[in-house]
């Protein structure tokens, strides 16, 4: 298949994964600042909400204060964000649409529906209620491009790739959770049976769909180590970054099969995975959780740059 | 403009005898019911993403062409006479071009004037005395003709460099089977889907006698910013084929390849669907980042082949478009079965004051324009209007050719007021490969959608219609 039509499905299925996940930080956000101030802490999670985005810098070029009002604008509806939901939209729709030939009628469908439902909410909701059921929305309408993508692609390269752009960008977002959170999982912050951390641990669980598998897990209470547990070595959690890297590894097989090679792009994804599967999260907090994480995010990103230069260019 | 012919209800007001069934069925059905569909389409469109861009309108960068749920229909022996008639237009068309570029016998048999030729911006020196695959040119042309009475029809324009239009005829016909399949079992109507199976083999047997048995095809588009960008997709995916901007292709050793993801594979047929001016930066315009560097030269090379070829609108020019009667009889010495539009050359001092004489009653149309835009309706101008032109006229007569307004045949078409009759044309697509010439029947009707107008464009507001040619 082309090189330009595989990084357009690669980077198709990134940005519909990353508007996905920038609902689920708004929701998880909006639902910590209605809380008590006794309950959800001093700090502000607007902030907390841009930082998590992964966009901070570019955020604090655009406004003097992370606020709802302009989180919501800048994370949602901001043409200046090039990784707000709408742009997200708007760029998944550009590279569905370069790529028609190799997408099914339902995938482009989903897609083109979307963008053009996205117009309906104009610059912004206007109340509360309507900016809850935009972020459902946006993840419904994320559900709906992956169940038919899942469902309507043929098992080839072009499913490989687009497979390939989901689980690097999903991999990426959740260690931005737990690179902005860490310090509350740290063991030292344990304060069992705490409000204030109960519910900032719940929001992250949230934020990853996992707060019911949580429970089904461990069955126990939630604790501060489990939860990095569960996001990062547990197989099992769709959103971990081993479960990710499980995915990678065996679609980067897929295509090395397909095509009689493997590359440096096969190599990075199982040494990444490997990793991952000796870890255990003692030996993970006592060297040191913030540098794991991001030493992951580096080694997600040189394989990022690795599959550009194996397949994309 | 009086007689105009409505195709179905003829020159005396009796339903001729192709639209029987229709007139009965639109006597029928609840004009709800046939609002409803025509929104239902309307719909559909949309969510296919059938869209088209016009230039020059900042703020709706994709549009519908509007969609018009009547047929229109035309009589197995109506459509044999047109494709026959299509068939050798576009057989004289290619000898022509394969006689401008090599021995030039026209020009000196002085048929056609040099000048008309050589000065023309659309004629491609490169060309000269270059040997193309199986001697064919257009391998896709598509005719634009019209109806003004029973048996008369015109070419009003030949399309021989990137015609467009395609997608619509086969998407509007798979509409009309969905939103009426009672209205398909009353009625025996020819199919149309096969076209891209016929595409892909005309360009196959197109391929360069050096390449495989199984040619690699490739459908080359500027971009998803083109305003047939739609087309070009939809086309790619019927034919199976790759789907390609400039920078998927690269050339090495006159041999064009395309970048996948298993690396390099060679190329061995472009449909290209981007201009010759920017096809490739080191041949023509060298600003161009549309096209690919070196692929001139490969295909002087011989190692591929572009379809259509480079070089064709010397036989798409208006200018040109006059003399094609005597291009056929030169080339087939065969009388034109399709009728040319008279035309005043604006470049002959004779005819150039026939036209400013007349200008109110004539169409004045730019000889290098398309799309409906710089021309004048001399009917339908106000005093103002006529008089800029003519000055426009006087300053570039070369420029400028003209033709009588044409009383182009209506049908039926549903509108607000319901259902009336408005001005149509019509464009078949010839498809010319080594083995033989393929049309599949009927072609692409566009429809004037406003009462009166004359100006079938989708960029000036007209729509399409299905078309539909009986098999009895």
């Amino acid at each position: 298949m082309l090189s330009r039509t595989a990084d357009n499905l690669y980077w198709l299925s990134r940005y519909v994964e990353r508007a996905e996940y920038l609902a689920r930080i708004l929701e998880v956000t909006q639902r910590l600042t209605t809380l008590p101030i006794a309950y959800s802490g001093e700090t502000n999670e607007w902030e907390s909400a841009v930082a998590t985005a992964g966009c901070a810098g570019a955020f604090s070029a655009h406004y003097s204060e992370a606020t709802e009002e302009t989180v919501t604008e800048f994370l949602c509806f901001s043409t200046a964000n090039p990784s707000s939901i709408r742009n997200c939209f708007e760029m998944a729709r550009t590279n569905a649409r370069a790529v028609r030939t190799a997408l099914t009628m339902e995938m482009w469908d989903a897609i083109n529906g979307t963008w053009l439902q996205l117009k309906r909410f104009g610059n912004g909701p206007t109340s509360r209620e309507e900016f809850i059921r935009f972020l459902r929305w946006v993840q419904e309408a994320s559900l709906r491009f992956d169940g038919r993508a899942y469902r309507t692609m043929l098992r080839n390269d072009a499913y490989w790739f687009s497979r390939l752009g989901l689980y690097q960008e999903r991999a990426d977002n959740t260690a931005r959770i737990l690179d902005v959170k860490f310090h509350l999982l740290l063991p030292t912050n344990e304060r069992v049976g705490g409000p204030l951390d109960y519910f900032q641990w719940a929001a992250i669980l949230r934020s990853v769909s996992a707060l019911t598998a949580y429970h089904w897990v461990y069955k126990e209470s939630v604790k501060p180590w489990l939860i990095a547990d569960l996001l990062m070595l547990k197989d099992e959690m769709p959103r971990s970054l081993a479960s990710c890297y499980g995915n990678l590894v065996q679609n980067l097989d897929y295509i090395a099969q397909a095509y009689g090679r493997q590359g440096p792009a096969q190599r990075q994804a199982r040494a990444v995975r490997t990793k991952l599967q000796n870890s255990r999260m003692d030996d993970i907090f006592q060297k040191g959780l913030h540098e794991f994480i991001g030493e992951f995010i580096s080694s997600n990103n040189r394989l990022g740059a690795a599959i550009t230069e194996q397949y994309l260019m | 403009m009086a007689g105009i012919f409505d195709e179905m209800t003829g020159a005396d007001g009796s339903i001729r005898a192709p639209y029987g069934e229709l007139s009965r069925w639109l006597e029928e059905v609840p004009p709800e019911v046939l609002d409803h569909r025509r929104r239902e389409a309307e719909l559909i469109f949309q969510r296919i993403g059938i869209t088209f861009a016009v230039y020059g309108e900042a703020d709706s960068q994709e549009r519908l062409i509007p969609f018009d749920v009547v047929p229109r229909i035309l009589a197995a022996k109506e459509w044999d006479f047109v494709s026959r008639g299509l068939e050798q237009r576009v057989k004289a068309i290619n000898a022509y071009i394969g006689d401008v570029y090599g021995k030039r016998e026209i020009l000196r048999a002085g048929i056609i004037p040099e000048d008309l030729v050589f000065q023309n911006p659309v004629f491609r020196p490169e060309m000269n005395g270059q040997k193309v695959p199986h001697d064919i040119y257009v391998h896709i042309a598509g005719i634009d003709i019209v109806r003004v009475d029973a048996e008369t029809f015109y070419v009003l324009e030949d399309n021989a460099r990137t015609p467009s239009g395609v997608s619509y005829m086969l998407e509007n016909r798979e509409i009309m089977l969905r939103l009426f399949p009672e209205l398909f079992s009353r009625h025996r109507i020819a199919p149309v889907e096969n076209y891209p199976d016929e595409l892909l083999a005309t360009l196959k047997s197109v391929a360069p006698v050096t390449a495989s048995s199984d040619p690699t095809v490739v459908l080359l588009t500027p971009g998803i910013y083109n305003s047939a960008y739609y087309e070009h997709s939809f086309l790619a995916d019927k034919l199976g084929v790759e789907l390609v901007e400039g920078r998927d292709l690269f050339v090495k050793d006159e041999t064009v390849y395309m970048r996948t993801t298993q690396g390099p594979q060679r190329v061995d047929v472009i449909y290209r669907r981007i201009d010759d001016d920017f096809l490739d930066p080191l041949a023509f315009r060298p600003d161009s980042a549309l096209g690919v560097p070196g692929v001139m030269a490969a295909y002087q090379a011989g190692s591929v082949t572009l379809a259509n070829a480079v070089g064709t609108g010397i036989a798409d020019d208006k200018a040109v478009y006059s003399y094609m009667p005597e291009i056929v009889k030169f080339y087939l010495g065969e009388e034109p079965m399709l009728k040319n539009v008279p035309t005043w050359r604006c470049r002959e001092a004779e005819h150039l004051s026939y036209v400013l004489d007349h200008l109110e009653e004539l169409v004045v149309k730019e000889v290098h324009g398309s799309g409906g835009y710089g021309m004048l309706i001399g009917p339908r101008a106000d005093k103002a209007q006529i008089e800029a032109f003519r000055a426009k006229l006087k300053a570039a007569p070369t420029n400028f050719i003209g033709q009588p307004t044409l009383a182009l045949s209506t049908v039926p078409t549903c509108v607000e007021e319901g259902i009336a009759p408005r001005h149509v044309d019509l464009r078949p697509f010839v498809l010319v490969g080594r083995d033989k010439i393929r049309i599949v029947p009927g072609g692409l009707t566009r429809v004037a959608l406003k009462k009166g107008s004359l100006v079938v464009n989708s960029s000036q507001g007209g729509g399409t219609k299905d078309t539909w040619v009986l098999d009895t």
